[in-house]
This record gives C-alpha cells, structure tokens and sequence, in this order.
C-alpha cells in the first residue's frame, strides 16, 4: 500500500521521528565532545590569565606553564570564601540574576614571575551583542597595571572586537587604579583622544563605542572590590 | 536500463558548479545571502572562516536534502530544511569547539548567521528538493564558493582600505601614514560592504551585457 505523504498522520509521524533522530544526535555529539571542550575552555583561561602578565603559553603547555606561574589563587570576596578559585564561573554568576553582586565570589589569582609578585584579577562585563571579559595583572604595589587581556564573545570584528587586541589592551599597561593614599581611581575610555599617556584614561575604539564603555563598567566595577580588599592587606 | 548512465562531470554537471560562480552568481545576480556579506566582510580572514563553514553546511545540507527528498512531506518541507540546516550547524560548531577550539572562537558570531544564510535555504528549496545526490552535492559546492568569492573579494578592499591590511597583516606601510594617509573607517562600516558589492555587480554586469535586466 502506497502510503499517502500528504496525510496528517505521515505528515506528524515524520516530524516526530525527525525531531527525536536530530535531537539523539546533536545529545551524542554534544556529551561525547563534552571533556574535550572542557579541556579547551579551562586551557583558555590559563593562558588567558598568563597572557596577563605577559607569558605566552600555548595550548599544548598550558598546565605546566600555570603550574609554574600562579602560586597561589585564592576568593577575597563573596559568598564562598573556601571555593577553588580557578572553578569559579564569574561569568554565570555575573549572570545570575537572582544572585546579589556582593554575593558573587572574586578570584584572584597571585604569580610569581623572575621574582616578582603579580595580582591577576578576572573581569567580567557586557559589551554590544554579548559578554566581555578579561584579566588585568596589578604589580605588587597593588596599584600599578602589569598588562590585560579582554577578549569577547560576539563583538563586531573591526569594531568592538579590537578590545581583544594589544593595540587596544596595551594602553592598560603602567596606569594606576589606586593613588598613593589607596583610593580607587577608575580607567575610564575617551573619545577625544587624550588617552594616551598615563592619566587613567585610554582610547576608546572607533565604532565600538558600546564594547569600549562596557569594558569601562567591567573595569570600574570590578577592580573597585580589589582595591578595597588590598587596603585591608596594607 | 534504457537511460543511459550520465558521466560524473558531464557538460551538464559541471555548469552546476561554474554557473554559480559568475552567471548565476548568488550574491552579485540572486541577491542572496547579502547580510552576512554585509556583516562579516571586515577582514578577510573572518570572511574566509565563514565561507568554509557555508561550505561544508552548504553540501551536506544539499545531499542530506536530496537523499530524503521523496520522503519529506511538501506540507512541512521548509520546517525540515531548516533543521536539517541547523542541526548541521550545531553539529560543525561542536566538533569545532573540541577539535579546533581557536577557529571555533572567531566563527562564534557567524555560527547563528549561517543558520539563517538565505542561500543555503534558497538552494535546499530550488535544487536539493528536486534532483539526485550527485548534482545536489555538485550545486552546493558551485554556490558556496560563488559566495565565497564575494565575500572574499569585498573584505579585501574593506580590510586593505579601512585598516591597512591583509589578512592581519598591515600592508599599507607607516611611512604613508607620516605623510597623511589616513585609514578610511568609512571602509569598515556596513554601508561600504552594500557599495563595495555594488561595484562588483556594476563590472560584472558591464562585462557580460546578458545580465543586465531590460528596463
């Protein structure tokens, strides 16, 4: 018997058997890909939290060279002191509506390079379409940026997705978020040009208005609750 | 077996392939697919990962559609082309994300782009409905690389003229610039990639007088 392809019946039969086939096959695919991508992401952000205090890892030497880095990592603020710093996901809690800033946890991460200590703070914020993120490495006067590294999900190439870039990130680098009596002073982005130099000020990106202000709100808000814990540390 | 078995790359088969390139251009002649063009033409590279990516979706799309073809119901056709196209983009950008994970990371904005990409469903609903495996496969290519030529071709006066560069790499040298030559952010801009693609139509169409519409 023919069967009749226009009918309700084929027509629901086959919506359901293809629905039920993709769905099997995109939960296969996606739990037995999961460990790699795992791997990926946490290697990511090793070298993403190296990269912020200028040591290029790859991704094949990413562990030991955090290993030898990062000393220690530790959560100076929010609601689980204990957590392992490293698993914290700043960017779900950032997006946890429910949950209160002051109860977000704040990792920070302390290396140690050619003797010298550096405090690699994690950022996270919004920029255009989507999240932005980063990591800014302090000198040991607390103060003092070492380097930063942002980077982004879904900003517009050439526009908002220049933050990613030195060009961009470098102008972090020797501006100071606290003066000489601790106070926390925010980097705030400029349109007019006058960020260079180090006077707490850097160049926004043209046409990426919206991706360079979100850094300026990640920045300010973050590294506020930093500086308050150093003070408590002097 | 009355018919008479067709060769692989008869004359036929490969004007599936050719005429997409420039005739039957889907960019420059259907006007399809120009948002992305529109959105990912910045730098070349980023338009190279994308025309990759149609690629691979294009001709799997276009076979998986053309083995089922006498089994989709007509009725709900366009619903199962449109899984079938984002499954396939799902599927890539896992396997991208365990296996390539530094490509993955520039193709995240275009996964969704690819999804809607008005050219894969345009050929699914055109040819892979209607004809066997092999030309489905065939058409597929032949109009994923006469998108990615475009795309290729407008990035790199958008990347060379709006930052200096080729593929990341700064061509225009620094002296230029000491002397006054300034980037054209113009460039980098949408409205420059509708221009851009608009001068390629122009000369394609001032090259081959069949094009031009009559009135």
């Amino acid at each position: 018997m023919a069967i009749d392809k226009n009918s309700n019946g084929y027509t629901f039969s086959f919506a359901i058997v293809m629905v039920v086939v993709v769905g099997t096959l995109l939960a296969v695919a996606s739990q037995g890909l999961k460990t790699r991508q795992d791997k990926n992401a946490t290697d990511k952000k090793m070298i993403s939290i190296l990269s912020a205090i200028n040591v290029e890892a790859t991704r094949d030497n990413a562990q030991e060279m955090y290993d030898k880095y990062v000393v220690d990592s530790k959560i100076i603020a929010g609601k689980d002191l204990s957590a392992e710093a490293f698993d914290v996901d700043i960017k779900k809690e950032f997006r946890d509506k429910k949950l209160a800033a002051t109860d977000r946890n704040y990792p920070l991460y302390i290396c140690e390079k050619d003797s010298n200590k550096y405090y690699v703070i994690p950022v996270i914020g919004t920029g255009l379409w989507g999240p932005i993120w980063g990591f800014v490495a302090l000198e040991s006067d607390y103060s003092t940026i070492y380097g930063a590294t942002f980077d982004h999900k879904t900003e517009t190439p050439g526009l908002g997705a220049e933050i990613k870039y030195a060009s961009y990130s470098d102008q972090y680098t020797g501006e100071t978020v606290a003066d000489t009596s601790g106070v926390f002073q925010p980097i705030i982005v400029v349109k007019d040009g006058s960020g260079s130099g180090l006077n707490s000020k850097v160049d926004g990106i043209t046409g990426g208005t919206i991706t360079s202000k979100g850094v300026e709100e990640m920045t300010t808000r973050t590294l506020g609750v930093y500086v308050n814990y150093f003070n408590t540390l002097n | 077996m009355a018919e008479k078995k067709e060769a692989l790359f008869s004359k036929k088969n490969r004007k599936l392939m050719t005429d997409p390139l420039d005739g039957a251009n889907p960019i420059s002649i259907q006007v399809l697919g120009i948002c992305s063009a529109l959105a990912i033409t910045v730098q070349i590279e980023q338009a190279f990962v994308m025309s990759v990516s149609v690629l691979a979706v294009m001709i799997f799309g276009n076979v998986i559609v053309s083995a089922m073809r006498n089994l989709i119901p007509s009725r709900i056709r366009i619903i199962v082309q449109l899984v079938v196209v984002a499954a396939l983009v799902i599927l890539v950008n896992e396997l991208l994300k365990a296996f390539l994970p530094d490509v993955s990371e520039k193709l995240s904005v275009f996964v969704g782009l690819i999804i809607t990409n008005c050219i894969i469903m345009g050929r699914l609903e055109a040819f892979a409905l209607g004809n066997k495996i092999w030309p489905s496969l065939l058409d597929g290519f032949g109009n994923a690389i006469g998108y990615a030529w475009i795309l290729v071709a407008i990035a790199f006066f958008r990347e060379l003229f709006g930052s200096g560069k080729i593929w990341g790499f700064q061509i225009i040298p620094e002296s230029f610039y000491e002397l006054g030559y300034m980037n054209n952010n113009m460039m980098i801009l949408p409205p420059m990639a509708l221009i851009t693609v608009a001068l390629i139509i122009w000369a394609q169409r001032s090259r081959n007088k069949d094009l031009i519409e009559e009135n």
